[in-house]
Order: C-alpha cells, then sequence, then structure tokens
C-alpha cells in the first residue's frame, strides 16, 4: 500500500475514533490485536490470504475480538482486512498509536518482555522512559519469549536492550 | 734303322743279303737329300707358322700383360677397398666411441635432470601436503572452534534458560527499570 493510501486509512480512523471520543480505546484494542495477529503465525497467514474470501477473513477477526472490542475498532480492522490490506495493519497499528501519543504530546514506547508486567511496573518503567528520554511516554506492552529475560524498550528510534537475549547474541558474537 | 732291320731280316732268312757302309749312318745321298728336305720343311714352318706362333705368343703375351695389369687393378682396388674399410672400421670405431660417450653423457644429464626434477618435485609435494595439511589442520580447529561455539551457545542459553525463573525474571525487570530511571 502506498503511504498516502495508508496515511488515508489512519486518518480516517483517527477521525471517526476521535469523533466517537473513543481514540485511546481503540489505539489499544488495534494494538492488541495486532500483537494476537504477529505472535500467530497461521492467523497471520489467514488474514493474507487473497484467496480466502475476504468475509471469512473478515470473521476471523470479529472471533479474535470476540465481541469485546469496541465497534469502532471492529469496523476499522474490518475496513482494512476488506480492502486487503491486512500485511499493513502493523504500521497502521503503529501510526495510530504514534498519533494518539503525538496528541497526547508524548511518545510510544514499545516495551517488550518475556512476561507481563504489573501495573505498578509499568508505571515505573514509564516514568523511567520519560526520565530517560525527556518525553512522556505511552507504553505498549508486548510479551514475548524470545526476549528470554529482562526488557527492550523502544521509544523513536532510541533502543533500550536489556533482554537476556541481548545478553546471549552479544555472547555468542564474542565466542 | 732300315739296315739293322734289313740285317737282322738277312741274318734270319739268309736269302736277303744287304749291306750298308754304316751301322748307324745312313746313305750320303739320304742325308743330303733329307737334310735338304729337312731345311725345306723347317723353312717353310719357319716362313708359315713362324708369325702365327709369333703373334699366338704376342697374343698369349698381351693376354698374361692384361691379366696381369688386371690383376694388380684388382690387387690395387681390394687393397683401397681394405684401406677404405680400414678407415671406415677406424671411423666406425671412433664414432662408436663418440656415441657411446655421448650416450652416456645424454644419460648423465638425462639422470641429473630426473634427479632434479624428482627433488623438485618431492620438495613441491612436500610443501603442497604441508600446506594442505596446514589448511585442514586450520579449517578442522575452525570448524571445531565453530562447534563449539555452537554447542557452548547452544547449553548456555539452555542453562540461561532453565535457570530463568519468576523471580529472575522480575529481578531483571526491576533492574532494567533502576538502570533506566538512574540513567538521566
Amino acid at each position: 500500500m502506498s503511504t498516502s493510501t495508508l496515511d488515508a486509512y489512519i486518518s480516517s480512523i483517527n477521525t471517526i475514533a476521535s469523533a466517537e471520543g473513543v481514540l485511546a480505546q481503540v489505539e489499544a484494542e488495534f494494538s492488541a490485536v495486532v500483537r494476537a495477529i504477529d505472535a500467530n503465525e497461521s492467523l497471520r497467514s489467514k488474514l493474507t490470504d487473497e484467496l480466502l474470501p475476504i468475509a471469512v477473513r473478515q470473521s476471523i477477526v470479529e472471533q479474535l475480538l470476540d465481541g469485546k472490542g469496541h465497534r469502532i475498532t471492529a469496523q476499522s480492522l474490518a475496513l482494512v482486512i476488506g480492502a486487503g490490506h491486512a500485511r499493513d495493519l502493523r504500521t497502521i497499528s503503529e501510526k495510530i498509536s504514534a498519533g494518539v501519543a503525538a496528541g497526547q504530546g508524548r511518545q510510544v514506547a514499545e516495551v517488550r518482555s518475556a512476561v507481563a508486567l504489573s501495573e505498578d511496573q509499568q508505571s515505573r518503567l514509564s516514568a523511567a522512559l520519560a526520565k530517560a528520554t525527556g518525553s512522556e511516554v505511552n507504553l505498549k506492552v508486548i510479551v514475548d519469549p524470545s526476549v528470554v529475560g529482562g526488557i527492550v524498550a523502544t521509544v523513536g528510534d532510541k533502543v533500550i536492550d536489556g533482554s537476556v537475549r541481548h545478553s546471549l547474541d552479544q555472547l555468542k558474537s564474542r565466542l | 734303322m732300315n739296315s739293322l732291320i734289313s740285317v737282322l731280316i738277312a741274318n734270319e732268312g739268309e736269302a736277303l743279303t744287304y749291306e750298308t757302309h754304316s751301322w748307324l749312318l745312313p746313305e750320303t745321298a739320304e742325308i743330303i737329300y733329307g737334310g735338304l728336305a729337312s731345311v725345306l720343311v723347317i723353312g717353310a714352318l719357319i716362313k708359315v707358322a713362324g708369325p702365327m706362333i709369333k703373334k699366338s705368343l704376342a697374343a698369349r703375351t698381351e693376354r698374361i700383360q692384361n691379366e696381369l695389369e688386371s690383376a694388380r687393378a684388382t690387387k690395387s682396388a681390394a687393397e683401397a677397398e681394405a684401406a677404405r674399410i680400414r678407415t671406415a672400421l677406424g671411423d666406425i670405431n671412433g664414432e662408436r666411441s663418440r656415441l657411446l660417450a655421448e650416450a652416456d653423457a645424454q644419460a648423465a644429464s638425462v639422470i641429473a635432470d630426473g634427479r632434479a626434477r624428482v627433488a623438485t618435485e618431492m620438495a613441491e609435494t612436500e610443501a603442497k601436503a604441508m600446506a594442505d595439511i596446514a589448511a585442514a589442520s586450520g579449517r578442522v580447529q575452525d570448524e571445531l572452534r565453530a562447534e563449539i561455539k555452537r554447542l557452548s551457545a547452544i547449553a548456555i542459553e539452555r542453562v540461561v534458560a532453565q535457570s530463568m525463573d519468576d523471580k529472575a525474571r522480575q529481578d531483571l525487570i526491576e533492574g532494567f527499570i533502576s538502570k533506566v530511571g538512574a540513567a538521566r
């Protein structure tokens, strides 16, 4: 998809969600769905399978939301997938998150951890990242077992890697 | 002779009696006639047969002379041939000696070249073998090192993954938060 087309989708979703006053919720739900799709190769393959009828692909997302998401989220996802842009879901999600954060004068901090972070940990991590980057951050926590232990935080172009995976990779390269 | 025979016959038969003036010599007339006849015959022989005999002798002499010349020439030719053969034999001996010497020299050269080539090839083969051994050794060492690295990495990852309990994970997260918070 071209950048202008992508921006048009993002702008539409942002406008509609903002108009409904649920932009933060839509952004969070959109991110959660994209993470779920990223984590499941089979799911990603089905959603990007051009031979699979659009209705079937849309129903997969509906099942994923299980009626718990906001209707704007469901309709936005259905719109993108129905237009055959399932491959761009991640980019769209990241740009929506960045837009929301920018609207709040913040940056999106993507945090990868092997285990889920508690509310307290997220709060302290947000504060720590804000201190480190000089900008308030919207934390987006992704549970990623490949991290093994520790955290990898990405804020804009800055990557703070304190993961065991990183240490193991360094050790391998030193070997 | 006839007189003698007549005497003998007369003595035997007594009827025939004949007596010559000498028991040895014929009658004078016989001597004269006989002598003249002999002179005539001899003269005729000398006149007629002399040139023929002389010619025949001359021819024979010439033929013998020719034969002698021919024999002399043959002898000279034979001597020349013998000399040539002796010379050729000498040449052959010399050539044989030269060829043998040349063959010896060539053989010595070939042997020397062969030895030098063998020595060079041996040196090259040895050098190549040493290089191959070194390369193989290096390769094996590299492969061994890579395998050790791979196994070490797997072992470390497994050990780390096994030792990574919830407390360790929480400690790492807390450590990260503290470290990031203290960064500025």
